[in-house]
């Protein structure tokens, strides 16, 4: 069972405080986007064995959505930072390449 | 036969003699005694039968390990079957019965399996019953469901109590031997936060009964004092009688503590689940000695040479007057030692191993007198019930006959295994030790906690430091490490130096003797519980079950309540054999938690009966039960599904109460409807996004009937909403979708509109809500007097603050039912209060409340649609006729885009109709409505299905909706609906408005 630290909060709590949200960093695509565009938008996901970008929700606490950072090999939790956000911070990148030198995922190394 | 010795026994108390029952047999035992060592002190070694063959099965362990001494254990409400006589602590009247066996133990219908075994190999059942498939259900299984199993489950209620406790500590030490105890005085001596957990209701584990020294003081006297020193600290918790279960991620390990399991009159939970997030964790778990595997090890007599030793130093209970010892390492000797030592014949040692150099234990066996066979196995074991002799043979050989030895108990050893349980339970890797034979924990692959670093370590025999020599630096080693890994320092000085008597290398011996033929290794058993031989698992690597996975569940070694805990290893060595390969290239099975079995009670803790769940009750709960509520569970929500009348039925309340709306008035308490409170400058903006039409432009003092679509553009929601001022909507949810609504808009708020400016809270408790339905509504309204209610002043779909008999209400004139409706919300405080003066006022009307089925008969009337019924999450507004709620004007809305998809755009998609049965009858639930012809499955296809049905009292028919392929168009046409029983329906496609089509009524 999973530790986190809500960014939000500041608490860091067992995952039954919390839920997952599924993939991070997802743009929507609506009215006027191509097939493949809606398809990848509802459909493609990354799942890779090794670092990964998530949303979780603090629905047990604050209630609030944030990021984290996790490898799902090790369940290394690299660092969780705001849900308001379209990119990882650099911190959390640079802790990751620290930990796991080459790394990549989707368009970010 | 075995029995109790006269003196010794150092965990019994020969003064409390305890009386129990096995098998309705009356016996007697000591206090401190095990279930097992009771048994055994009154010559019971038969005490089962093995799962396939019906094999006598005895008392093989004195642990956790054991597979066969599974006994049912009490009566009624505290039975519980598959409990382990090894770990049963004896209590005054214990009443135990042994399974798997008919008609009674010592004969046994079912051990004819036994003269079939040649003709019952690993895969037997697969092979055998695959044809006629239609067998299967009505012949093959019951009859082997009834053969096999382990135990009866229980059938009366659980009396008992369980709870569950949480805990966090900087040290988590599981095992409270010698290793443990030291690691933990380590990890203490920091200050850290140490909790210790000890599977049985002693502290020391097996050293007292193996012997040596740590610092020259004999090891029993080091455990005594260790345990008072620990006692003594503040920071350390000791927990006897409490398994570590299992280890999950960064850190959580559960504990199964057995509060009275052992004084079941005692006062209190039974069992108490531990849920401990520790920072660190040592296992200290020991090791568990192998079996040899050789003709008919299985006999009951035949026995760990660790148990027979444990069962005579602890408990002064001798499993046999002559015990043959036969081992491939010198931990055996001990027991040869201890058994000489009260008196009792040893009459060989057979050791595997070739002439050597005898260690200490050897020299000290052969001063007492005991022959020692070298090279020598066990060719095979003679007896049915009980061991009656052995045939001796040479290791090396095939196993011809040397000599026979007259015996009645066989103590065997095959090198000790690591308990590696916990370690591997979270990712730790496992390394092959080809000295000791055994697999060990890789300290280099360690389990790792949330920051990546490792935080579990292994300790003494868990580890693989089987000696005293050695073991005692490993886990004070450990302890100071993990005290150090969670932020304390660790104290200087020198770890305590153990010693015991040295040991020379044991021979890895996995099948006794080495070329055993065919006839002795289908007789040589490695899983005792599963009925799994040498043979078998050759058999299943030859036929290309080469994972070890695969072989397991080909021929289910190491399954069911004892995991392989004798058996892995053995089984492992074998099938590397056949496949030709080395061990660590076979592997190990994967190791889940629990360790061992734990009750369902302590999972369930005291989740169970009223606090199973909470419950959610509305301010009117208790008028409706006092008031003949029949109740429905709607999410966490009672909600009365009718109010049944003295003398009436069910559906007979429900006919009643849904004629009395339409034709006088009915009171629904419409409390669970979710309430979502929307505000802010963006909030109109955020509600289009969210509802299929468009909501930014209802004026305030208006309700607007809304949809809520997924981005999959499925229908996930619905409700009537009301502007309250410029910058405030409410949004009424279902009473299922006040919560999940609520969230899904804050997902969108937080994570994606996130500079929207806006804000949801949920009020749905705050408010308790009233319909007041039926011609009579404007009259009861009127007469409890205040706010204007009219026609004109509050129109179809208005909404509007005011006072009611006194009370502050907010009144919405909206309706479920077609009739003239209004629904009151009040403060919830206030719930009650109106809710009594409606039904005051309400009598010279004929009010009656309603219920929800009542509520549902009405809307279908209506055709008005219910999330959950007309929908099930792959429906579309436009299935269901509702186009005229989804906006053109707007250029995205959440399932817009998704509902341009070509098979959601699909002309031929099933739309909502109503049916009308010929005959007036009422469809059942769930019909599906068949199709010409069949799929490629043979089944045939289908044009629709009913979605909701019901008898209609008003109209005096059945009456139903269903999504029929291009149904609109088929209006009046005639469909064929057939029944599981055969009956056969007729219905009409009609209009899904079955009543007041021109919405007159609800118009007044």
């Amino acid at each position: 069972m999973l530790m986190l630290t809500c960014p939000c909060c500041g608490v860091t709590a067992e995952e039954t405080e919390f839920t997952g949200g599924g993939e991070a960093h997802i743009t929507r695509h609506g009215p006027g986007s191509s097939d493949d565009e809606f398809e990848t938008y509802l459909f493609m996901r990354e799942n890779p064995k090794g670092v990964h970008f998530e949303r979780w929700r603090h629905a047990y606490g604050c209630g609030k959505w944030f990021h984290a950072a996790r490898c799902t090999v090790t369940l290394e939790v690299f660092g969780t930072y705001s849900a308001q956000t379209t990119r990882p911070p650099q911190d959390i990148l640079d802790t990751i390449t620290k930990k796991r030198p080459g790394w990549t995922w989707r368009d970010i190394a | 036969m075995s029995t109790r010795l006269a003196t010794g026994g150092r965990l019994i108390d020969r003064c409390t003699t305890l009386k129990f029952r096995f098998n309705g047999k009356l016996m007697r035992g000591f206090a401190g005694d095990t279930l097992a060592s009771a048994l055994l002190a009154n010559d019971q070694m038969l005490v089962g039968r093995s799962f396939k063959y019906h094999r006598p099965r005895g008392i093989v362990a004195s642990g956790p390990e054991e597979p066969n001494a599974l006994v049912n254990l009490g009566e009624e409400g505290t039975f519980e079957p598959n409990q382990r006589a090894t770990t049963t602590e004896l209590f005054r009247e214990l009443q135990a019965t042994s399974q798997n066996h008919w008609p009674m133990l010592e004969f046994d219908i079912g051990a004819l399996n036994a003269k079939l075994s040649r003709f019952m190999p690993a895969g037997f059942y697969y092979k055998t019953f695959l044809y006629p498939r239609h067998f299967w259900k009505y012949l093959y299984e019951p009859f082997i469901r009834q053969a096999a199993g382990l135990g009866k489950a229980p059938k009366a209620r659980d009396a008992d109590s369980y709870e569950h406790s949480y805990a966090f500590c900087d040290v988590l030490i599981i095992g409270g031997g010698i290793a443990g105890l030291t690691a933990a005085r380590a990890a203490a001596q920091t200050g850290a936060r140490v909790m210790v957990l000890e599977q049985t209701a002693h502290w020391g584990g097996r050293a007292p009964v193996d012997g040596g020294t740590v610092d020259d003081t004999p090891v029993d006297k080091v455990v005594d004092s260790l345990i008072a020193e620990l006692s003594a600290m503040d920071n350390v918790t000791l927990l006897n009688r409490c398994m570590g279960a299992g280890v999950y991620d960064h850190g959580y390990v559960l504990g199964y503590e057995r509060l009275r399991d052992h004084a079941p009159d005692a006062p209190g939970p039974r069992h108490r689940l531990w849920r401990i997030r520790a920072a660190q964790i040592v296992t200290a778990t020991g090791a568990i000695e192998r079996p040899l595997s050789f003709a008919g090890n299985d006999i009951p007599g035949v026995m760990l040479a660790s148990a027979v030793r444990d069962y005579i130093t602890n408990f002064a209970v001798s499993p046999g007057d002559r015990t043959v010892v036969v081992t491939n390492n010198d931990d055996a000797y001990r027991t040869a030692i201890a058994v000489k030592n009260t008196g009792l014949d040893v009459p060989a040692i057979i050791d595997a191993r070739p002439e050597g150099a005898p260690g200490p234990l050897a020299t000290e066996a052969e001063a007492q007198g005991i022959r020692i066979l070298r090279g020598k196995a066990i060719a095979k074991v003679h007896g049915t019930q009980r061991v009656t002799g052995i045939t001796l043979c040479a290791q090396a050989g095939a196993g011809a006959p040397l000599e026979e030895i007259a015996c009645d108990a066989v103590a065997m050893s095959g090198g000790w295994s690591p308990v590696v349980h916990l370690w591997s339970h979270c990712g730790g890797k496992l390394t092959w030790d080809d000295t000791q034979a055994c697999f060990r924990p890789d300290v280099d692959k360690a389990p790792i906690g949330a920051d990546g670093i490792a935080n579990h370590r292994p300790a003494g025999a868990a580890n693989g430091h089987l000696h005293m020599s050695t073991l005692m630096a490993d886990a004070h080693t450990a302890g100071q490490a993990a005290a150090k890994a969670s932020g304390f320092k660790p104290k200087t000085g020198a770890a305590p130096a153990g010693a015991s008597l040295d040991e020379a290398p044991l021979m890895p011996v996995w099948r006794m003797p080495q070329g055993a033929a065919q006839d002795l290794r289908a007789k040589s058993w490695l899983d005792f519980q599963n009925d799994v031989k040498v043979s078998d698992v050759e058999l299943a690597a030859q036929e290309g079950f080469e994972s070890v996975e695969h072989a397991k569940r080909y021929t289910t070694l190491g399954m069911a309540t004892d995991q392989g805990k004798l058996s892995n290893i053995n089984g492992l060595a074998i099938l590397s054999d056949a496949l030709g390969q080395p061990i660590p290239q076979t592997g190990t099975t994967t190791f889940r938690p629990p360790y061992t079995p734990i009750s369902m009670g302590a999972i369930a803790g005291e989740g169970r009966g009223d606090i199973f769940q909470p419950l959610r009750r509305t301010p009117l709960h208790d008028w409706h039960d006092a008031n003949g509520a029949h109740w429905e569970p709607v999410g966490h929500w009672r909600r009365p599904y009718a109010y049944v009348r003295s003398g009436e039925k069910l559906h007979d309340a429900v006919m009643r109460e849904t004629k009395n709306v339409r034709e006088n008035l009915g009171l629904l308490d419409a409390s669970t409807l979710g309430k979502l409170l929307v505000k802010g400058p963006d909030a109109g903006r955020f509600l289009d996004m969210l509802y299929t039409n468009m909501m930014s432009t209802l004026k305030p003092g208006k309700c607007r009937y809304g949809l809520m679509c997924n981005e999959n553009g499925f229908l996930m929601d619905d409700g009537v909403v009301a502007r309250i001022d410029d910058d405030t909507w409410l949004c009424h949810t279902t009473t299922g979708g006040a919560d999940h609504i609520h969230q899904h808009m804050e997902e969108w708020l937080q994570t994606e509109w996130w500079d929207w400016k806006v804000h949801v809270a949920n009020l749905t408790e705050h408010y308790a809500q009233i319909a007041v339905v039926g011609p009579h509504a404007r009259d009861v309204l009127e007469k409890l007097g205040g706010m204007d209610v009219s026609a004109g002043s509050l129109g179809f779909m208005d909404w509007k603050d005011g006072t009611l008999g006194g009370i502050d209400v907010r009144a919405y004139r909206i309706s479920f039912s077609g009739e003239l409706s209004y629904e009151i919300a009040v403060k919830a405080s206030q719930g009650r209060a109106l809710w009594d003066a409606l039904i005051d006022a309400g009598q010279e009307f004929g009010v009656m409340p309603y219920g929800t089925e009542a509520l549902h008969i009405l809307r279908a009337e209506k055709g008005f649609i219910m999330i959950g019924d007309e929908t099930d999450g792959t429906i579309i507004p436009q299935d269901l006729n509702l186009n005229w709620a989804i906006s053109k004007k707007k250029e995205d809305f959440l399932g817009k885009r998704a509902q341009e998809r070509t098979h959601l755009a699909d002309p031929t998609r099933w739309k909502l109709v109503g049916l009308e049965t010929v005959d007036g009858s009422t469809i059942p639930d769930g019909s599906y409505i068949p199709a010409d012809g069949t799929n490629a499955n043979g089944q045939s296809n289908l044009q629709g299905r009913v979605t909701s049905t019901y008898h209609s009292p008003n109209l005096g028919r059945g009456i139903a909706m269903a999504l029929v392929a291009d149904g609109p168009a088929r209006m009046g046409e005639t469909l064929m609906i057939p029944e599981p029983s055969g009956v056969t329906r007729y219905a009409k496609i009609v209009s899904p408005v079955f009543y007041d089509p021109e919405g007159e009524k609800q118009n007044v």
